[in-house]
């Protein structure tokens, strides 16, 4: 018996290293933000929606969605319904930042499949992408009315993960009223 | 989605030594800016550093990189800034804290293990002649106890 404790012993610490790495394969896929909690970081750029730059700071007071978008992303073409559904229900105001992409393109894009951002700043040479660290569009985040980031969804939205992880986390009165 | 990084990665592979044609005037700085650019992991690729990968991500990161070094900024300070946005993830080398602590220190426990077992293994097989070398090590345990 004694010869036979210590492989099994070993054995056995191997088999629970593994099942809790297979355990946890799905969520170790995603690298969760370090931005998580800390301000969203500030930017002024450019805006397809409008002639003047779009400055963060005008979002100040107010919960808002972050998307990250490119015309050149497979999976923004997927999610794009989503966020149309998710704009006409009309609780937070959606920024989609342009990444990398040409505007020419993202006006199209967006006269063709329907608007659902309130502003799309373009990140042309994709510094505030940096910022944001990001990592493969498209990315959504989550900030609060003091402009703190609550949560960062990477990959297509749906609505079920929009009402699990984003939904659930507004208070009462972040609601647009639109 | 998962076709389309394969492409890429495959795309990586190919291209991996054509992939920064940028140089730095200043040599020392351009060595620094190497050597950083090897060691920053391409968040896309994952297992390339952004110095190898071609996806625009890593040339956004390596203009980022030359950036702060003309800037003047220290390797260290060029780290924090990718850091703070990408996490400690984003480096191949992460510095010693209690969250990597594991990651630095399982290789020279695994060693050090791995040499009590051979030292023990080693030792009873010289003290005697061995005919059957498997059980070797069940062997030592019993003529122990």
């Amino acid at each position: 018996m004694n010869r036979f404790l210590i492989p099994i012993a070993a054995f056995g610490l191997l088999v629970i290293v593994l099942a809790v790495g297979v355990d946890r394969a799905p969520e170790k896929s995603v690298i969760k933000s370090v931005l998580i909690g800390r301000p969203a970081p500030a930017y002024v750029l450019p805006d397809l929606m409008a002639p003047q730059p779009f400055d963060v700071r005008s979002m100040a007071g107010r919960w808002y969605a972050l998307n990250v978008w490119g015309t050149w992303c497979v999976e923004c073409r997927a999610e794009h319904q989503t966020l149309l559904d998710i704009q006409k229900q009309g609780e937070v105001p959606m920024i989609g930042l342009n990444w990398r992409d040409e505007d020419a393109l993202a006006t199209e894009w967006l006269q063709r499949l329907g608007n659902p951002y309130a502003h799309v700043p373009l990140d042309r040479e994709g510094r505030t992408a940096i910022d944001y660290g990001v990592y493969g569009a498209p990315e959504t985040f989550l900030i609060d009315a003091r402009g703190t980031i609550v949560h960062k969804h990477v990959g297509a939205l749906t609505l079920e993960v929009w009402e699990r992880d984003f939904r659930s986390r507004l208070p009462p009165d972040a609601r647009r009223g639109v | 989605m998962r076709a389309l990084m394969l492409v890429v990665g495959l795309l990586c592979c190919a291209l991996a030594h054509a992939v920064d044609p940028i140089e730095l005037p200043d040599p020392v700085l351009q060595e620094r800016y190497r050597e950083l650019s090897h060691e920053l992991r391409c968040m896309q690729c994952q297992n390339q550093s952004i110095a190898d990968s071609p996806v625009s991500l890593a040339g956004d990161l390596r203009r980022q990189v030359r950036e702060l070094l003309v800037a003047g900024k220290s390797d260290d300070e060029v780290r924090d800034y990718m850091r703070e946005r990408y996490g400690a993830f984003i480096l191949f080398r992460p510095a010693f804290s209690w969250q990597t602590a594991w990651l630095w220190l399982a290789p020279g426990l695994l060693l050090v293990l791995g040499g009590i077992v051979a030292w023990r293994v080693l030792r009873a097989g010289a003290a005697r002649v061995a005919t059957d070398p498997e059980p070797v090590e069940a062997d030592d345990e019993r003529s122990r106890s």
